[in-house]
Parts: C-alpha cells; structure tokens; sequence
C-alpha cells in the first residue's frame, strides 16, 4: 500500500556551490521574479529526498502543485513589520533608507563567551546556505520562501552556553527614528523573541542573511533575522542587535500584548485556533482557495519530539 | 425634522446659507459615484486572482473584504450625515440622498458578506458555520447585515406610509444598532491596531452626538412651547399624512 505523505520541503537543502550560482544567474536573468526553477524536494526526507536538493537552472522544474515559490515581489511587498508601520505595504515603503551598517550584534548572559560583535565579524565562520521554507503568519495567510541562512546551532555552539542556561533570546533594533512605528505603542518596544534552547539547536531554525540568493531586504528583517519555520512568523525576530541566553523564559512581546491570543510556543497547530478566528485553514499568497493547515507547518516528522508529553492547547 | 433650536451657534451660518435647487444632474451623479468602488473592486479583485495584476495586493481576497467592509461604514456615515447636513443647511431637498446612500449602504454589506461567503469560503457550509459559532466577531458582522435588512426593505415610500411616520422612524432608529454591531465587528477583526475602527468610531460618534442634542432640544422646545400651540401640532400629526422627512 503506498501510504502518500504530504508533500514536504527537505529541512535543508545543502545546494553544491555549482547549482547554487547557477540558479542565481539564473534568478538574475529572470529579474528575480519567483519563477525560479527550484524543485521542491518531495517525500518527508527519509529515502532518496535527501539528495533531491535543488536541480539547477537549466531543468524546466515541474513545480509540484502544493509549495511553489512564492514570487519575491509578494515576499517584499507584503510584511508584518511594526517597526515601520502596521500597514502590510508600509515596511516596503518605510524602510527604503534604514541604515544597516554599521551593525552590531551582542551576545550575553549566561554563555562563556559574552562579546559585541560587528556583524560582518558575527557571520563571517558560518556559510550561508538556500533553505526552502514554508512560512505561516498566525493571520492565516502563508508563503514559501527561500531563505539564505545557516544554523542558530552553529553560532549556540561557537559561543558556548552555560549549563544554566535554558532559553535564548533575541532583540530587534530600537530606533524609533529610523523606525516610525515605535513612535506608536501598538506593541511594546523593542521586539523581542525567544525560543528554548533545544528548539533554538534544531537545525531547522536558522540565522537568515538572505532571500532568493540576495542580500535581505530591509523590509525582510536586514541584516539579520531568525526563522522558526514550525512556528508562527512572529517568532522570528528580525533586526537583531542582541542574543542573551538565560535560565527563566523570557517575556516575549506579542505574548506581553495579548497574552490569550499569543503564546510563547506560536507552533503551528491546526487544532488550537486563535482567539479570534480559525488555524485550520490558511490562505497561500497567490493561491486562490485555502489550504488545509499542517501539523507544525509540515515539519511535525522533525520537531513534534521537542515537545512530546506536552499539551499543546495549554502551552500554545 | 427635529429642529436645531432656533438660537443655535450655527443659526447665523444657516441664514447665511442661500436656498438652492438641487441640480438635474445630482441624482445621477451621485448614483453613479456610489458604484464606483464597487466597480473597482469587481475589476481588481477578478484581475488579481485571474491575471498577475496587484492592485489590491498580495492578497486580494482579504484587502477586497478590508475595502468592501470600510465603504459600508463610510455610506453609513454618509446616510446619517444627511440629516444634520439638512438641518444646517436647510435643504429639503437631500432627503432623497438619505435614502440613496442607505441602500447603498445595504448594497456594500452585501458586496461584504458574499466576498466572505462565497470568494473567500467559496461557500463551504462547513467552514462557515465554524466561523460563525467559534468566532464572534463573524457573529456580529452578521448580526449588523441582518438588521439592515429590514431597513432596506421598508426604504419605499409605500412603506413609510402603511407604517406610519412614527412607526416607520423608530424602526430605522435600528441603524444605530448596525453602527454599533459593525464598529465592534470591525474592531475585533484587527489584528492589534485599532486606529482606523477608533477613527470610524470617533465619526459616528459625532452624528450620535449630534442626533441627542437636537432630540433633546427639541424636547426642551415642545415643553416650553404654548398648550394651544401643542394641541395644534398634535392634532397636525395625527391628521396629516406622513411626509418623507418628518419625524426623522
């Protein structure tokens, strides 16, 4: 009996240097639009997908129909980004002249090794690479994206955490001067966003530099993001000048908002509706019917053990 | 008409205010204007989901339910506008625009609530149904449509009379109703901010405000006013047909 599973993305797609600089030439002749050539890996990463990396430029790809792309124009034009606005076209429009060097990044709390770094000093050890991601907003709309990243892990084990430490933390830039929106109180700024330390070493939740092969834009969280791709969008913190480890879980700011509606979890969950309105359907941007929400975003097969045991309705 | 009282600060704007006809064309024109954000959003929204236009974003079918939902509140507003408009101005004439914009107003909630039902829940009894027991800022969208509804049906000339002047104007004292319900539909649907549901607030607010301080002085008149004077007035009401524009 074949047993269809869902069509998934392979966590990450360790592209050969040589496919890599195809695409983007590719992608660059395109004008980079997302009609980008990547084959979506199919299959859950088990047998055979993990080669399936993505096929180089010159394949006419045959896009499986669920998990196409969403084009670049949608992914930089359409963003909740409060610092500059609540308008979902107002971070592509505010943050034009958003000054992203110099740009530091402090590491503290309890790690063994606290410092401020540059952040061309902080990315420097770690090779960006294409990660094909689904990317689900708690509004219930949703996208994929390729994103240009490497690990949390691997900056977790550079700078050594202590044995106390439990949670790791992250915090956006506060300016409100480049930043209209922190002028309004809609939330409390700065931004700040946190994850366990077990989920923050999962290999899946990255450090984003890029997107679509380029340099992420300023709308996008520039110079520097996280992305939780089994979470809800808010999670990622976008901006970042600092990441403190710590022993209590710390406040994070939608949770602080509205505490009933936003959880410190945020796992995509179809089964726990917001408050408000349902999870159990999301909108693909550019698709025209709903889609059917997954367990944890579809990556349930590599994440649901960080939270076996737990009730998921409680800890939402 | 509740009269502003006779010695109100606006009273010498209002003498000031030349008695005009209302052009031919006004009708047509503004018939026409009312449908034009619906003739938009047919456009962009068919454009956006069949061709690779963003007019209205990334994603339309929630931006066209934003836009469809903002322009009934706006020909609300327009519909209470009417009356205070009336009183200052002392145009009779615009009576009929309170009408026009009312249905209008219908006529935009029903543009609303089928982009709800039938583009984005492509009519799924299922779905729908969940949405409306486990959320109830559907609830209340749906409960202000539907007191419209009656509105719209007695908005014929025919009705005011088989109801009756008073009759008639307490029933559409409901339309209060749908500007609470909608406000507070339209305030739970946002995600954190409520600057546009407070501003669209703040508006209805006024010709709230408005509407008591004319009833109330009004009241305040009648009271003052001379026995003989009342009973003449009583018994003009009573007697008299009612005229489109009395009693509002």
């Amino acid at each position: 009996m074949l047993i269809r599973k869902p069509n998934d993305i392979a966590s990450s797609e360790i592209t050969p240097e040589s496919a890599y600089l195809d695409r983007r030439k590719f992608l660059g002749a395109l004008g980079g639009m997302g009609l980008a050539a990547a084959r979506v890996a199919a299959g859950t990463g088990t047998v055979g997908a993990a080669g399936a990396a993505l096929v180089a430029c010159d394949a006419e790809a045959a896009e499986p129909p669920e998990d196409k792309l969403t084009p670049y124009e949608d992914i930089t034009t359409y963003n909740n980004f409060y610092e500059f606005g609540t308008d979902k076209s107002d971070p592509s429009e505010n943050a034009t002249h958003f000054v992203t060097k110099p740009w530091t990044v402090k590491v503290d709390g309890l790690v063994k090794r606290p410092a401020d770094w540059h952040v061309e000093d902080f990315l420097k050890p770690y090779a960006a690479q294409e990660h094909v991601y689904r990317h689900r907003c708690v509004e219930a709309w949703s996208m994929v994206v390729p994103w240009l990243g490497f690990p949390i892990a691997d900056v977790i084990r550079k700078v050594e955490p202590l044995p106390s430490a439990k949670f790791v933390e992250f915090t956006t830039l506060y300016d409100p001067k480049q930043m209209p929106g922190q002028r309004s109180g809609v939330l409390d700024w700065p931004y700040v966003e946190a994850l366990r330390l077990d989920e923050a070493m999962h290999p899946l939740a990255l450090f984003v530099v890029g997107l679509y092969g380029k340099v992420l834009p300023n709308q996008n969280g520039a110079p520097l993001r996280t992305v939780i791709p089994w979470k809800y969008g808010f999670k990622g913190c976008k901006s970042i000048v600092r990441m403190r480890f710590t022993d209590s879980q710390p406040v994070t700011t939608w949770n602080k908002a509205v505490p009933v509606e936003y959880g410190f979890y945020a796992n995509v969950n179809p089964n726990v509706d917001h408050p408000r309105w349902t999870q159990s359907k999301e909108r693909r941007i550019g698709e025209f019917r709903r889609r059917e929400t997954l367990m944890f975003n579809g990556y349930a097969d590599q994440v649901a053990s960080l939270y076996a045991g737990m009730d998921l309705r409680t800890n939402f | 008409m509740h009269e502003a009282p006779a010695r109100w600060w606006g009273a010498r704007l209002r003498d000031r205010i030349p008695s005009v006809r209302a052009p031919r064309w006004l009708a047509p024109a503004v018939f026409t204007a009312s449908l034009v954000p619906f003739a938009y959003v047919v456009y962009a929204l068919y454009s956006d989901i069949i061709g690779t236009t963003r007019f209205l974003g990334s994603n339309p079918i929630t931006e066209a339910e934003h836009f469809t939902g903002e322009w009934t509140l706006r020909f609300l507003i327009f519909t209470l506008a009417i009356t205070p408009l009336r009183q200052l101005t002392r145009w009779g004439w615009l009576i009929r625009y309170r009408r026009t914009f009312g249905l209008f107003t219908f006529f935009y909630a029903m543009v609303h609530w089928s982009t709800y039902l039938g583009v984005d829940m492509v009519f799924d009894l299922h779905d729908i149904l969940h949405d409306l027991a486990k959320h109830p800022y559907i609830m209340v969208g749906m409960g202000a449509f539907l007191l419209l509804v009656p509105l719209a049906a007695t908005s014929t000339k025919s009705s005011i009379r088989s109801l009756g002047g008073k009759r008639w104007n307490r029933l559409h004292q409901l339309v209060w109703a749908t500007v609470t319900l909608g406000l507070i539909h339209f305030a739970w649907g946002v995600k954190k901010d409520i600057e546009d549901p407070l501003l669209f607030g703040a508006i209805f607010g006024g010709l709230a405000a408005w509407r008591g301080w004319t009833w109330v002085s009004e009241r305040r008149a009648r009271t003052v006013a001379s026995v003989p004077a009342a009973v003449e007035r009583e018994r003009g009401q009573r007697v008299g047909a009612p005229q489109l524009g009395t009693g509002d």
